[in-house]
Protein backbone atom coordinates (compact mmCIF):
# COMPACT_ATOMS: atom_id res chain seq x y z
CA UNK A 1 0.00 0.00 0.00
CA UNK A 2 1.71 2.80 -0.91
CA UNK A 3 0.23 6.21 0.28
CA UNK A 4 1.00 10.03 -0.63
CA UNK A 5 0.16 12.65 1.29
CA UNK A 6 -0.17 16.21 0.39
CA UNK A 7 1.53 18.46 2.95
CA UNK A 8 1.57 22.39 3.45
CA UNK A 9 3.94 24.18 4.80
CA UNK A 10 2.63 27.56 6.57
CA UNK A 11 3.26 30.29 8.54
CA UNK A 12 3.22 29.58 12.24
CA UNK A 13 -0.47 30.33 13.47
CA UNK A 14 0.33 31.48 16.06
CA UNK A 15 1.99 34.45 14.21
CA UNK A 16 -0.55 34.76 11.13
CA UNK A 17 1.39 37.65 9.18
CA UNK A 18 -0.56 39.92 7.85
CA UNK A 19 -1.52 40.84 4.19
CA UNK A 20 1.24 42.71 2.60
CA UNK A 21 -0.40 45.50 0.70
CA UNK A 22 1.47 45.91 -2.55
CA UNK A 23 1.42 41.66 -3.85
CA UNK A 24 -2.05 41.61 -1.51
CA UNK A 25 -1.47 38.09 -0.62
CA UNK A 26 -0.45 36.57 2.77
CA UNK A 27 3.21 37.39 3.68
CA UNK A 28 5.22 34.06 3.23
CA UNK A 29 8.55 35.26 3.91
CA UNK A 30 9.21 33.94 7.75
CA UNK A 31 9.91 30.54 8.85
CA UNK A 32 7.18 27.91 7.71
CA UNK A 33 6.40 24.64 9.47
CA UNK A 34 4.12 21.65 8.77
CA UNK A 35 0.15 22.76 8.66
CA UNK A 36 -0.85 21.04 11.35
CA UNK A 37 -4.22 20.10 9.72
CA UNK A 38 -1.84 17.42 7.18
CA UNK A 39 -0.38 16.02 10.48
CA UNK A 40 -3.59 13.70 10.44
CA UNK A 41 -3.19 12.71 6.52
CA UNK A 42 0.46 12.09 7.48
CA UNK A 43 -0.34 9.79 10.40
CA UNK A 44 -3.44 8.16 8.69
CA UNK A 45 -0.97 7.48 5.69
CA UNK A 46 1.95 5.68 8.15
CA UNK A 47 -1.56 3.63 9.73
CA UNK A 48 -2.57 2.43 6.75
CA UNK A 49 0.58 1.58 5.20
CA UNK A 50 1.43 -0.24 8.99
CA UNK A 51 -1.85 -2.18 8.71
CA UNK A 52 -1.44 -3.01 4.98
CA UNK A 53 2.02 -4.87 6.11
CA UNK A 54 4.21 -3.00 3.61
CA UNK A 55 4.39 0.15 1.20
CA UNK A 56 5.47 3.46 1.86
CA UNK A 57 4.07 7.17 2.69
CA UNK A 58 5.63 10.09 0.17
CA UNK A 59 4.73 13.70 0.56
CA UNK A 60 4.22 16.33 -1.67
CA UNK A 61 4.61 19.62 -0.99
CA UNK A 62 4.09 23.43 -2.93
CA UNK A 63 6.39 26.12 -0.90
CA UNK A 64 7.54 29.28 -2.81
CA UNK A 65 10.47 29.53 -1.20
CA UNK A 66 12.38 26.45 -0.70
CA UNK A 67 11.38 25.31 2.49
CA UNK A 68 11.71 21.74 3.84
CA UNK A 69 11.33 22.12 7.69
CA UNK A 70 7.50 21.55 7.37
CA UNK A 71 8.56 18.17 5.45
CA UNK A 72 11.31 17.27 7.83
CA UNK A 73 8.37 17.25 10.48
CA UNK A 74 6.28 14.98 8.53
CA UNK A 75 9.29 12.74 7.69
CA UNK A 76 10.56 12.67 11.68
CA UNK A 77 6.97 11.03 12.13
CA UNK A 78 7.61 8.53 9.55
CA UNK A 79 7.09 9.04 6.10
CA UNK A 80 9.61 7.30 3.75
CA UNK A 81 10.22 10.57 1.43
CA UNK A 82 8.96 13.77 -0.52
CA UNK A 83 8.46 15.96 -3.30
CA UNK A 84 9.08 19.58 -3.18
CA UNK A 85 7.72 21.84 -5.77
CA UNK A 86 9.42 25.27 -5.63
CA UNK A 87 10.04 27.99 -7.92
CA UNK A 88 9.77 31.75 -7.78
CA UNK A 89 7.00 31.13 -10.35
CA UNK A 90 4.20 29.53 -7.98
CA UNK A 91 4.08 33.03 -6.26
CA UNK A 92 0.24 33.89 -5.75
CA UNK A 93 -0.83 30.34 -7.61
CA UNK A 94 -4.77 30.11 -6.83
CA UNK A 95 -6.25 27.14 -5.74
CA UNK A 96 -6.65 25.67 -9.39
CA UNK A 97 -3.22 26.45 -9.89
CA UNK A 98 -1.69 25.07 -6.54
CA UNK A 99 -3.65 21.94 -7.41
CA UNK A 100 -2.41 21.60 -11.36
CA UNK A 101 1.37 21.61 -9.29
CA UNK A 102 0.42 18.76 -6.41
CA UNK A 103 -1.34 16.81 -9.64
CA UNK A 104 1.69 17.05 -11.29
CA UNK A 105 4.07 15.87 -8.70
CA UNK A 106 1.64 13.00 -7.39
CA UNK A 107 1.78 11.54 -10.73
CA UNK A 108 5.39 11.09 -10.50
CA UNK A 109 4.92 8.89 -7.14
CA UNK A 110 4.77 5.42 -8.95
CA UNK A 111 2.16 3.01 -7.37
CA UNK A 112 0.41 5.14 -5.47
CA UNK A 113 -3.15 3.57 -4.49
CA UNK A 114 -4.35 6.64 -2.44
CA UNK A 115 -3.65 10.19 -2.07
CA UNK A 116 -4.58 11.73 1.21
CA UNK A 117 -5.23 15.77 2.04
CA UNK A 118 -6.70 17.61 4.98
CA UNK A 119 -10.00 19.17 4.46
CA UNK A 120 -8.68 22.59 3.84
CA UNK A 121 -5.54 24.14 5.27
CA UNK A 122 -5.02 26.22 7.92
CA UNK A 123 -4.23 29.47 6.49
CA UNK A 124 -5.34 29.25 2.59
CA UNK A 125 -8.74 26.87 3.86
CA UNK A 126 -10.17 27.29 0.01
CA UNK A 127 -11.10 23.15 0.72
CA UNK A 128 -11.82 23.19 -2.98
CA UNK A 129 -7.73 21.42 -3.76
CA UNK A 130 -8.52 17.99 -3.07
CA UNK A 131 -11.45 17.71 -5.11
CA UNK A 132 -9.30 19.62 -7.89
CA UNK A 133 -6.20 17.82 -7.70
CA UNK A 134 -9.04 14.53 -7.85
CA UNK A 135 -10.34 16.16 -11.02
CA UNK A 136 -7.16 16.87 -12.60
CA UNK A 137 -5.57 13.27 -11.80
CA UNK A 138 -9.37 11.99 -13.30
CA UNK A 139 -9.64 9.62 -10.00
CA UNK A 140 -12.60 9.43 -7.62
CA UNK A 141 -12.29 10.95 -4.21
CA UNK A 142 -14.01 10.80 -0.72
CA UNK A 143 -13.62 14.52 1.62
CA UNK A 144 -14.00 14.73 4.90
CA UNK A 145 -13.17 11.53 6.05
CA UNK A 146 -13.44 10.74 9.44
CA UNK A 147 -12.47 7.40 9.38
CA UNK A 148 -11.15 4.71 6.70
CA UNK A 149 -10.15 1.67 6.06
CA UNK A 150 -8.43 0.13 3.32
CA UNK A 151 -10.37 -3.56 2.06
CA UNK A 152 -8.56 -5.01 -0.55
CA UNK A 153 -8.88 -2.69 -3.81
CA UNK A 154 -11.42 0.24 -2.42
CA UNK A 155 -11.64 2.10 0.07
CA UNK A 156 -14.29 2.89 3.33
CA UNK A 157 -15.00 6.06 4.42
CA UNK A 158 -16.82 7.42 7.28
CA UNK A 159 -17.86 10.75 5.63
CA UNK A 160 -18.96 13.83 7.85
CA UNK A 161 -21.85 15.03 6.54
CA UNK A 162 -24.16 18.22 8.04
CA UNK A 163 -26.60 15.80 9.91
CA UNK A 164 -24.12 12.69 10.87
CA UNK A 165 -21.74 10.76 8.55
CA UNK A 166 -22.46 8.25 5.47
CA UNK A 167 -20.64 5.35 4.98
CA UNK A 168 -18.91 5.14 1.64
CA UNK A 169 -16.99 2.74 -0.50
CA UNK A 170 -14.68 4.17 -3.53
CA UNK A 171 -12.23 2.28 -5.29
CA UNK A 172 -8.81 2.37 -5.17
CA UNK A 173 -7.05 4.54 -6.39
CA UNK A 174 -8.59 7.20 -4.79
CA UNK A 175 -7.55 10.82 -3.12
CA UNK A 176 -9.75 10.86 0.14
CA UNK A 177 -9.68 14.52 2.27
CA UNK A 178 -9.79 13.81 6.01
CA UNK A 179 -10.42 15.76 8.78
CA UNK A 180 -8.87 16.34 12.27
CA UNK A 181 -10.78 13.94 14.02
CA UNK A 182 -9.48 11.12 11.77
CA UNK A 183 -6.61 10.00 13.86
CA UNK A 184 -4.60 11.36 16.78
CA UNK A 185 -1.19 12.61 14.81
CA UNK A 186 1.79 10.83 17.20
CA UNK A 187 4.91 12.96 18.00
CA UNK A 188 8.30 12.64 15.84
CA UNK A 189 10.87 10.71 18.39
CA UNK A 190 14.37 11.47 18.97
CA UNK A 191 14.80 8.52 16.40
CA UNK A 192 12.70 9.81 13.79
CA UNK A 193 14.33 13.36 13.91
CA UNK A 194 17.61 11.77 13.30
CA UNK A 195 16.12 9.40 10.00
CA UNK A 196 14.83 12.28 8.86
CA UNK A 197 17.59 14.48 8.25
CA UNK A 198 18.50 11.91 5.76
CA UNK A 199 15.60 10.84 4.06
CA UNK A 200 15.44 12.02 0.38
CA UNK A 201 13.45 15.19 -1.01
CA UNK A 202 13.30 15.36 -4.44
CA UNK A 203 13.32 19.09 -5.27
CA UNK A 204 11.47 20.15 -8.64
CA UNK A 205 10.68 23.42 -10.76
CA UNK A 206 7.36 23.70 -12.61
CA UNK A 207 9.79 23.18 -15.49
CA UNK A 208 10.30 19.83 -14.14
CA UNK A 209 6.75 19.02 -14.00
CA UNK A 210 5.95 19.92 -17.53
CA UNK A 211 3.61 22.61 -16.72
CA UNK A 212 4.26 26.40 -18.39
CA UNK A 213 5.16 28.93 -15.40
CA UNK A 214 1.78 30.90 -17.38
CA UNK A 215 -0.44 28.13 -15.62
CA UNK A 216 0.74 28.67 -12.60
CA UNK A 217 1.37 31.93 -9.82
CA UNK A 218 0.30 34.91 -10.36
CA UNK A 219 0.43 34.57 -14.31
CA UNK A 220 -2.31 31.43 -14.33
CA UNK A 221 -3.90 32.57 -11.51
CA UNK A 222 -7.78 33.86 -12.25
CA UNK A 223 -8.38 35.93 -9.52
CA UNK A 224 -7.17 39.03 -8.34
CA UNK A 225 -7.80 41.11 -5.07
CA UNK A 226 -8.99 44.74 -5.68
CA UNK A 227 -9.46 45.64 -2.08
CA UNK A 228 -8.19 45.20 1.48
CA UNK A 229 -10.31 46.77 4.24
CA UNK A 230 -10.96 46.37 7.83
CA UNK A 231 -14.44 45.27 8.97
CA UNK A 232 -16.55 47.38 11.18
CA UNK A 233 -15.06 46.31 14.76
CA UNK A 234 -16.79 44.68 17.36
CA UNK A 235 -16.78 46.46 20.94
CA UNK A 236 -16.20 44.75 23.63
CA UNK A 237 -18.11 45.46 26.30
CA UNK A 238 -18.03 44.73 29.98
CA UNK A 239 -15.93 42.22 31.11
CA UNK A 240 -15.91 40.68 35.04
CA UNK A 241 -14.20 38.62 37.54
CA UNK A 242 -16.18 36.39 38.76
CA UNK A 243 -16.37 36.33 42.62
CA UNK A 244 -19.16 34.22 42.87
CA UNK A 245 -22.17 36.34 41.62
CA UNK A 246 -20.90 36.07 37.93
CA UNK A 247 -24.19 34.38 37.17
CA UNK A 248 -26.40 37.26 38.03
CA UNK A 249 -24.92 39.33 35.82
CA UNK A 250 -25.67 37.07 32.65
CA UNK A 251 -29.37 36.50 34.55
CA UNK A 252 -29.50 40.43 34.51
CA UNK A 253 -28.01 40.60 31.27
CA UNK A 254 -30.65 38.12 29.44
CA UNK A 255 -33.71 40.09 31.46
CA UNK A 256 -32.77 43.32 29.89
CA UNK A 257 -32.95 41.52 26.49
CA UNK A 258 -36.23 40.05 27.28
CA UNK A 259 -35.17 36.42 26.42
CA UNK A 260 -36.39 34.72 29.53
CA UNK B 1 -28.10 44.57 -15.14
CA UNK B 2 -24.80 43.19 -16.13
CA UNK B 3 -25.17 39.42 -15.67
CA UNK B 4 -27.52 37.21 -17.73
CA UNK B 5 -27.71 34.81 -15.83
CA UNK B 6 -26.62 32.95 -12.26
CA UNK B 7 -26.96 29.32 -11.92
CA UNK B 8 -27.51 28.34 -8.24
CA UNK B 9 -26.50 24.78 -6.79
CA UNK B 10 -29.60 23.72 -4.78
CA UNK B 11 -29.81 21.83 -1.68
CA UNK B 12 -33.03 20.46 0.02
CA UNK B 13 -33.17 18.16 3.08
CA UNK B 14 -36.57 15.73 3.77
CA UNK B 15 -38.08 17.64 0.51
CA UNK B 16 -37.57 21.06 2.11
CA UNK B 17 -34.88 23.75 0.44
CA UNK B 18 -32.21 24.48 2.97
CA UNK B 19 -32.11 28.22 3.97
CA UNK B 20 -28.55 28.86 2.55
CA UNK B 21 -30.18 28.04 -1.27
CA UNK B 22 -32.83 30.72 -0.44
CA UNK B 23 -30.39 32.95 0.53
CA UNK B 24 -28.46 32.42 -2.49
CA UNK B 25 -31.70 32.60 -4.63
CA UNK B 26 -32.13 36.07 -3.29
CA UNK B 27 -29.01 37.65 -3.93
CA UNK B 28 -28.64 36.20 -7.29
CA UNK B 29 -32.41 37.65 -8.14
CA UNK B 30 -30.54 40.88 -7.52
CA UNK B 31 -27.26 40.49 -9.26
CA UNK B 32 -28.78 39.00 -12.92
CA UNK B 33 -31.79 38.88 -14.72
CA UNK B 34 -32.89 35.09 -15.51
CA UNK B 35 -31.58 32.82 -12.60
CA UNK B 36 -31.72 28.89 -12.71
CA UNK B 37 -31.58 26.19 -10.05
CA UNK B 38 -29.31 22.88 -10.49
CA UNK B 39 -30.39 20.05 -7.92
CA UNK B 40 -29.09 16.47 -7.11
CA UNK B 41 -32.22 14.59 -6.10
CA UNK B 42 -35.13 12.97 -7.29
CA UNK B 43 -37.29 15.55 -5.48
CA UNK B 44 -37.12 17.61 -7.81
CA UNK B 45 -40.89 18.43 -8.59
CA UNK B 46 -41.61 18.55 -4.70
CA UNK B 47 -39.45 21.54 -4.48
CA UNK B 48 -40.06 23.61 -7.30
CA UNK B 49 -42.43 25.80 -5.46
CA UNK B 50 -40.36 26.63 -3.37
CA UNK B 51 -37.36 27.59 -6.08
CA UNK B 52 -39.95 29.51 -8.08
CA UNK B 53 -41.20 31.58 -5.16
CA UNK B 54 -37.57 32.58 -4.69
CA UNK B 55 -36.31 32.98 -8.01
CA UNK B 56 -35.51 30.59 -9.94
CA UNK B 57 -37.34 30.02 -13.02
CA UNK B 58 -35.85 26.51 -13.84
CA UNK B 59 -34.95 23.62 -12.17
CA UNK B 60 -31.88 22.16 -13.59
CA UNK B 61 -31.91 18.58 -12.46
CA UNK B 62 -30.07 15.55 -12.13
CA UNK B 63 -32.67 13.09 -10.81
CA UNK B 64 -31.33 10.28 -8.28
CA UNK B 65 -27.97 9.70 -8.33
CA UNK B 66 -28.20 5.85 -7.08
CA UNK B 67 -25.79 6.55 -3.89
CA UNK B 68 -23.19 8.24 -5.89
CA UNK B 69 -21.51 11.05 -3.85
CA UNK B 70 -22.76 14.44 -5.64
CA UNK B 71 -19.28 15.43 -6.50
CA UNK B 72 -18.42 13.93 -9.55
CA UNK B 73 -22.04 13.44 -11.32
CA UNK B 74 -23.17 17.14 -10.81
CA UNK B 75 -19.81 18.57 -11.50
CA UNK B 76 -19.85 16.30 -14.74
CA UNK B 77 -23.25 17.53 -15.77
CA UNK B 78 -23.02 21.09 -15.18
CA UNK B 79 -19.92 20.89 -17.18
CA UNK B 80 -21.61 19.13 -20.22
CA UNK B 81 -24.35 21.70 -20.11
CA UNK B 82 -21.97 24.30 -20.37
CA UNK B 83 -20.11 22.77 -22.81
CA UNK B 84 -23.36 22.73 -25.16
CA UNK B 85 -23.03 25.79 -25.11
CA UNK B 86 -25.81 27.27 -22.27
CA UNK B 87 -23.08 28.72 -20.16
CA UNK B 88 -24.11 30.95 -17.06
CA UNK B 89 -22.35 34.57 -16.12
CA UNK B 90 -21.91 32.62 -12.47
CA UNK B 91 -22.30 29.85 -10.51
CA UNK B 92 -23.08 30.24 -6.75
CA UNK B 93 -23.01 27.45 -4.36
CA UNK B 94 -22.98 27.09 -0.05
CA UNK B 95 -19.36 26.68 1.21
CA UNK B 96 -20.12 23.48 2.49
CA UNK B 97 -19.77 19.42 1.78
CA UNK B 98 -21.92 19.66 -1.82
CA UNK B 99 -20.67 22.94 -2.59
CA UNK B 100 -17.15 22.26 -2.04
CA UNK B 101 -17.60 18.85 -3.72
CA UNK B 102 -19.01 20.51 -7.23
CA UNK B 103 -17.11 23.21 -7.50
CA UNK B 104 -14.24 21.72 -6.89
CA UNK B 105 -14.40 19.35 -9.46
CA UNK B 106 -16.04 21.66 -11.45
CA UNK B 107 -12.97 23.89 -11.37
CA UNK B 108 -10.63 21.24 -13.13
CA UNK B 109 -13.05 20.25 -15.48
CA UNK B 110 -13.69 23.96 -16.91
CA UNK B 111 -10.22 25.39 -15.98
CA UNK B 112 -11.55 28.00 -14.13
CA UNK B 113 -10.87 29.64 -10.64
CA UNK B 114 -13.26 29.07 -7.28
CA UNK B 115 -13.28 32.11 -4.94
CA UNK B 116 -14.49 30.39 -1.69
CA UNK B 117 -15.72 31.55 1.92
CA UNK B 118 -17.29 34.72 0.91
CA UNK B 119 -20.05 36.72 2.74
CA UNK B 120 -20.88 39.17 -0.21
CA UNK B 121 -21.10 39.85 -3.83
CA UNK B 122 -21.95 42.69 -5.80
CA UNK B 123 -21.19 43.82 -9.57
CA UNK B 124 -19.18 46.72 -10.32
CA UNK B 125 -19.23 48.06 -14.10
CA UNK B 126 -18.66 44.16 -15.39
CA UNK B 127 -16.75 42.79 -12.81
CA UNK B 128 -17.78 40.05 -10.06
CA UNK B 129 -16.44 41.36 -6.95
CA UNK B 130 -16.86 39.16 -3.87
CA UNK B 131 -15.95 39.42 -0.33
CA UNK B 132 -13.91 37.40 2.20
CA UNK B 133 -13.62 37.95 5.59
CA UNK B 134 -10.14 37.34 7.17
CA UNK B 135 -8.28 36.52 9.96
CA UNK B 136 -11.80 36.26 12.36
CA UNK B 137 -13.40 38.69 10.62
CA UNK B 138 -11.64 41.31 11.12
CA UNK B 139 -10.71 42.36 7.70
CA UNK B 140 -12.36 41.62 4.59
CA UNK B 141 -10.66 40.67 1.28
CA UNK B 142 -12.32 41.77 -1.80
CA UNK B 143 -11.32 40.06 -4.79
CA UNK B 144 -12.72 39.52 -8.75
CA UNK B 145 -12.24 37.33 -11.84
CA UNK B 146 -9.43 37.78 -14.12
CA UNK B 147 -10.12 35.35 -16.73
CA UNK B 148 -13.32 34.24 -18.48
CA UNK B 149 -16.50 32.53 -16.94
CA UNK B 150 -18.07 30.97 -15.89
CA UNK B 151 -17.56 32.64 -12.73
CA UNK B 152 -17.93 29.99 -10.00
CA UNK B 153 -18.23 31.45 -6.66
CA UNK B 154 -19.08 29.80 -2.90
CA UNK B 155 -20.58 31.44 -0.22
CA UNK B 156 -21.19 31.13 3.34
CA UNK B 157 -24.68 30.64 5.03
CA UNK B 158 -25.89 33.56 6.50
CA UNK B 159 -24.78 35.98 4.15
CA UNK B 160 -27.65 37.57 3.10
CA UNK B 161 -31.52 37.65 4.23
CA UNK B 162 -33.88 35.18 2.23
CA UNK B 163 -36.75 36.90 0.92
CA UNK B 164 -39.47 35.49 -1.23
CA UNK B 165 -39.95 37.27 -4.63
CA UNK B 166 -43.67 35.42 -4.87
CA UNK B 167 -43.27 33.76 -8.02
CA UNK B 168 -44.86 30.68 -9.47
CA UNK B 169 -43.36 27.27 -9.39
CA UNK B 170 -40.10 26.75 -11.27
CA UNK B 171 -40.11 24.18 -14.26
CA UNK B 172 -38.22 20.93 -13.93
CA UNK B 173 -36.17 20.09 -16.77
CA UNK B 174 -33.63 16.83 -16.00
CA UNK B 175 -30.11 17.09 -17.29
CA UNK B 176 -28.01 14.31 -18.57
CA UNK B 177 -25.46 12.90 -16.07
CA UNK B 178 -22.24 11.84 -18.43
CA UNK B 179 -20.57 8.72 -17.58
CA UNK B 180 -17.78 9.58 -14.97
CA UNK B 181 -15.23 7.18 -16.55
CA UNK B 182 -12.26 6.35 -14.16
CA UNK B 183 -13.43 9.11 -11.24
CA UNK B 184 -16.44 7.31 -10.84
CA UNK B 185 -17.46 4.83 -8.29
CA UNK B 186 -17.59 6.69 -4.68
CA UNK B 187 -20.64 5.52 -3.69
CA UNK B 188 -22.84 5.74 0.25
CA UNK B 189 -23.59 2.88 1.06
CA UNK B 190 -25.37 3.60 4.34
CA UNK B 191 -26.36 7.16 5.76
CA UNK B 192 -26.03 8.10 9.78
CA UNK B 193 -28.09 11.08 10.94
CA UNK B 194 -27.68 12.14 14.42
CA UNK B 195 -31.04 12.88 15.99
CA UNK B 196 -31.25 16.21 17.52
CA UNK B 197 -33.48 17.54 20.18
CA UNK B 198 -35.27 21.16 20.29
CA UNK B 199 -34.27 24.54 17.84
CA UNK B 200 -31.91 23.22 15.46
CA UNK B 201 -28.70 25.78 15.31
CA UNK B 202 -29.31 27.42 12.63
CA UNK B 203 -32.86 28.77 13.83
CA UNK B 204 -32.32 29.05 17.24
CA UNK B 205 -32.50 32.99 18.92
CA UNK B 206 -30.17 31.58 21.78
CA UNK B 207 -26.85 29.43 21.42
CA UNK B 208 -24.92 28.01 24.19
CA UNK B 209 -21.82 26.72 22.91
CA UNK B 210 -19.21 24.71 24.82
CA UNK B 211 -15.23 24.46 24.28
CA UNK B 212 -12.99 22.43 25.84
CA UNK B 213 -12.61 24.78 28.97
CA UNK B 214 -15.33 22.06 29.69
CA UNK B 215 -12.70 19.87 30.52
CA UNK B 216 -14.24 16.43 29.83
CA UNK B 217 -16.83 15.11 27.56
CA UNK B 218 -19.75 14.65 30.54
CA UNK B 219 -19.74 18.32 30.91
CA UNK B 220 -21.02 19.38 27.68
CA UNK B 221 -24.33 18.30 29.53
CA UNK B 222 -24.42 21.64 31.45
CA UNK B 223 -24.13 22.89 28.31
CA UNK B 224 -27.02 21.07 26.94
CA UNK B 225 -29.33 21.69 30.11
CA UNK B 226 -28.12 25.62 29.57
CA UNK B 227 -29.70 25.66 26.09
CA UNK B 228 -32.72 24.00 27.06
CA UNK B 229 -33.59 26.59 29.91
CA UNK B 230 -33.20 29.29 27.32
CA UNK B 231 -35.28 27.39 24.37
CA UNK B 232 -32.15 27.50 22.45
CA UNK B 233 -29.54 25.13 20.78
CA UNK B 234 -26.62 23.61 21.81
CA UNK B 235 -23.11 24.11 20.04
CA UNK B 236 -19.95 23.74 20.26
CA UNK B 237 -15.92 24.61 19.22
CA UNK B 238 -14.13 22.27 16.80
CA UNK B 239 -11.90 21.15 19.49
CA UNK B 240 -14.43 19.08 21.31
CA UNK B 241 -16.01 17.76 18.13
CA UNK B 242 -12.43 16.19 17.14
CA UNK B 243 -12.27 14.85 20.59
CA UNK B 244 -15.42 12.68 19.89
CA UNK B 245 -17.48 14.61 22.71
CA UNK B 246 -20.08 15.67 20.50
CA UNK B 247 -21.31 15.41 16.96
CA UNK B 248 -19.98 17.62 13.95
CA UNK B 249 -23.66 18.99 13.73
CA UNK B 250 -22.93 21.32 17.06
CA UNK B 251 -19.56 22.50 15.12
CA UNK B 252 -19.43 26.18 14.99
CA UNK B 253 -17.34 28.34 12.65
CA UNK B 254 -15.24 28.19 9.63
CA UNK B 255 -15.80 24.70 8.73
CA UNK B 256 -19.12 24.31 10.55
CA UNK B 257 -22.25 26.01 11.06
CA UNK B 258 -22.50 30.00 10.99
CA UNK B 259 -24.83 31.16 13.37
CA UNK B 260 -25.81 34.61 14.04
CA UNK B 261 -28.30 34.23 17.37
CA UNK B 262 -30.04 37.18 19.81
CA UNK B 263 -27.49 35.55 22.18
CA UNK B 264 -24.65 33.73 21.96
CA UNK B 265 -22.53 32.02 24.97
CA UNK B 266 -19.54 30.35 24.67
CA UNK B 267 -18.27 28.58 27.74
CA UNK B 268 -15.00 27.99 27.90
CA UNK B 269 -14.02 28.54 24.01
CA UNK B 270 -10.80 31.16 23.66
CA UNK B 271 -12.10 32.66 20.50
CA UNK B 272 -10.05 31.26 17.61
CA UNK B 273 -9.80 32.67 14.66
CA UNK B 274 -11.93 30.11 13.26
CA UNK B 275 -14.55 29.72 15.96
CA UNK B 276 -15.16 33.56 15.66
CA UNK B 277 -15.74 33.69 11.62
CA UNK B 278 -18.70 31.55 12.66
CA UNK B 279 -20.30 33.34 15.21
CA UNK B 280 -19.29 37.03 15.23
CA UNK B 281 -22.58 38.07 13.94
CA UNK B 282 -24.38 37.19 16.87
CA UNK B 283 -26.58 39.97 18.45
CA UNK B 284 -25.30 39.78 21.77
CA UNK B 285 -22.00 37.44 22.87
CA UNK B 286 -21.63 36.27 26.57
CA UNK B 287 -18.42 34.46 27.05
CA UNK B 288 -17.15 32.63 30.19
CA UNK B 289 -13.97 32.08 30.42
CA UNK B 290 -11.33 31.55 33.09
CA UNK B 291 -8.40 33.46 31.15
CA UNK B 292 -9.07 37.14 31.28
CA UNK B 293 -6.81 37.07 28.33
CA UNK B 294 -9.01 34.89 26.17
CA UNK B 295 -9.50 36.66 22.77
CA UNK B 296 -13.47 35.58 22.89
CA UNK B 297 -13.30 38.74 25.10
CA UNK B 298 -12.38 41.08 22.48
CA UNK B 299 -15.80 40.68 20.57
CA UNK B 300 -18.04 40.12 23.87
CA UNK B 301 -20.71 42.59 25.22
CA UNK B 302 -20.39 40.95 28.51
CA UNK B 303 -17.83 38.83 29.82
CA UNK B 304 -17.48 36.89 33.56
CA UNK B 305 -13.67 35.92 33.56
CA UNK B 306 -14.29 32.47 35.80
CA UNK B 307 -14.70 28.97 35.71
CA UNK B 308 -17.26 27.74 33.51
CA UNK B 309 -17.67 24.66 36.67
CA UNK B 310 -18.50 27.55 39.16
CA UNK B 311 -20.59 29.60 36.83
CA UNK B 312 -22.85 27.46 34.55
CA UNK B 313 -24.39 25.42 37.55
CA UNK B 314 -24.84 28.58 39.85
CA UNK B 315 -26.61 30.04 36.04
CA UNK B 316 -28.72 26.84 35.85
CA UNK B 317 -29.94 26.96 39.27
CA UNK B 318 -31.09 30.22 38.81
CA UNK B 319 -33.02 30.17 35.84
CA UNK B 320 -34.48 26.76 36.92
CA UNK B 321 -36.05 28.58 40.41
CA UNK B 322 -37.38 31.45 38.03
C1 LIG C 1 -8.58 24.87 9.07
C2 LIG C 1 -9.15 25.03 10.44
C3 LIG C 1 -10.53 25.13 10.59
C4 LIG C 1 -11.08 25.28 11.86
N1 LIG C 1 -12.44 25.39 11.98
C5 LIG C 1 -12.97 25.59 13.22
C6 LIG C 1 -14.39 25.74 13.39
O1 LIG C 1 -15.18 25.66 12.45
N2 LIG C 1 -14.85 25.97 14.64
C7 LIG C 1 -14.03 26.05 15.74
O2 LIG C 1 -14.53 26.25 16.85
N3 LIG C 1 -12.70 25.89 15.59
C8 LIG C 1 -12.16 25.65 14.37
N4 LIG C 1 -10.82 25.45 14.26
C9 LIG C 1 -10.02 25.23 15.49
C10 LIG C 1 -9.61 26.49 16.19
O3 LIG C 1 -8.40 26.96 15.63
C11 LIG C 1 -9.38 26.21 17.69
O4 LIG C 1 -8.43 25.19 17.84
C12 LIG C 1 -10.65 25.80 18.44
O5 LIG C 1 -11.72 26.68 18.14
C13 LIG C 1 -10.37 25.81 19.92
O6 LIG C 1 -11.47 25.32 20.63
P1 LIG C 1 -11.68 25.75 22.15
O7 LIG C 1 -11.84 27.21 22.23
O8 LIG C 1 -12.77 24.89 22.67
O9 LIG C 1 -10.33 25.23 22.84
P2 LIG C 1 -9.09 26.04 23.38
O10 LIG C 1 -8.55 26.97 22.38
O11 LIG C 1 -8.21 25.03 23.98
O12 LIG C 1 -9.70 26.95 24.53
C14 LIG C 1 -10.21 26.48 25.73
C15 LIG C 1 -10.52 27.71 26.57
O13 LIG C 1 -11.14 27.30 27.77
C16 LIG C 1 -10.64 28.09 28.82
N5 LIG C 1 -10.82 27.31 30.06
C17 LIG C 1 -10.11 26.23 30.46
N6 LIG C 1 -10.61 25.75 31.61
C18 LIG C 1 -11.65 26.55 31.93
C19 LIG C 1 -12.57 26.58 33.02
N7 LIG C 1 -12.53 25.68 34.00
N8 LIG C 1 -13.51 27.56 33.03
C20 LIG C 1 -13.55 28.50 32.04
N9 LIG C 1 -12.73 28.50 31.01
C21 LIG C 1 -11.78 27.54 30.95
C22 LIG C 1 -9.21 28.38 28.49
O14 LIG C 1 -8.79 29.58 29.12
C23 LIG C 1 -9.28 28.51 26.96
O15 LIG C 1 -9.46 29.87 26.58
C24 LIG C 1 -10.25 25.31 13.00
C25 LIG C 1 -8.86 25.21 12.84
C26 LIG C 1 -8.32 25.08 11.58
C27 LIG C 1 -6.84 24.96 11.45
N1 LIG D 1 0.88 24.19 -1.25
C1 LIG D 1 0.41 22.98 -0.88
N2 LIG D 1 1.26 21.95 -0.71
C2 LIG D 1 0.80 20.73 -0.33
N3 LIG D 1 -0.49 20.47 -0.10
C3 LIG D 1 -1.39 21.47 -0.23
C4 LIG D 1 -0.99 22.77 -0.64
N4 LIG D 1 -2.10 23.54 -0.71
C5 LIG D 1 -3.14 22.75 -0.36
N5 LIG D 1 -2.72 21.50 -0.07
C6 LIG D 1 -3.52 20.35 0.39
O1 LIG D 1 -4.89 20.58 0.11
C7 LIG D 1 -5.62 20.74 1.35
C8 LIG D 1 -6.73 21.74 1.18
O2 LIG D 1 -6.19 23.01 0.93
P1 LIG D 1 -7.08 24.30 0.69
O3 LIG D 1 -7.95 24.00 -0.46
O4 LIG D 1 -6.13 25.40 0.50
O5 LIG D 1 -7.93 24.51 1.92
C9 LIG D 1 -4.56 21.12 2.35
O6 LIG D 1 -4.97 20.89 3.67
C10 LIG D 1 -3.40 20.24 1.91
O7 LIG D 1 -3.57 18.91 2.31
Amino acid sequence: MNVVVCVKQIPDPADPGALDPTTKTLKRDGKLILDESDSYGVEMALQLVTTAGGGEVTLVSMAPNGEVSGLRTALAMGAAKAILVSDDALAGSDALGTAKVLAKAIERVEGADLVLTATESSDGYTGTVPEQIAGLLDLPSVTFAKHIEVDGSKVKVQRQTEAGYDDVECPLPAVVSVTAGVVEPRYPSFKGIMAAKSKPVDTLTVADLGLEASQVGWAGAGQEIVAIEAAPARESGEVVEDDGTGFEKIVAYLDNLKVL
Amino acid sequence: MALNTIWVLAEASDGTVTNPTLELLTKARELAGTVEAVYAGSDADAIAGTLGEYGATKVLTTGDLGGALPGVPVANAIAALIEGGSAPDVILATTGTLGRDVTGRLSAKLDRTVLTNNVDLEVDGDKLVTTEPVFGGATNVKTTFTAGGPHIVLVRPKSFVAESAGGGAAAVEAIAVPDPGKSGGATITERHVEEREGPSLDDAAIVVSGGRGLGESEKFAMVEELAKLLKGAPGASRAIVDAGWVPYSYQVGQTGKVVKPTVYIAAGISGATQHMVGMKGSKNIIAINKDAEAPIFSISDLGIVGDVHKVLPALIEALKSR
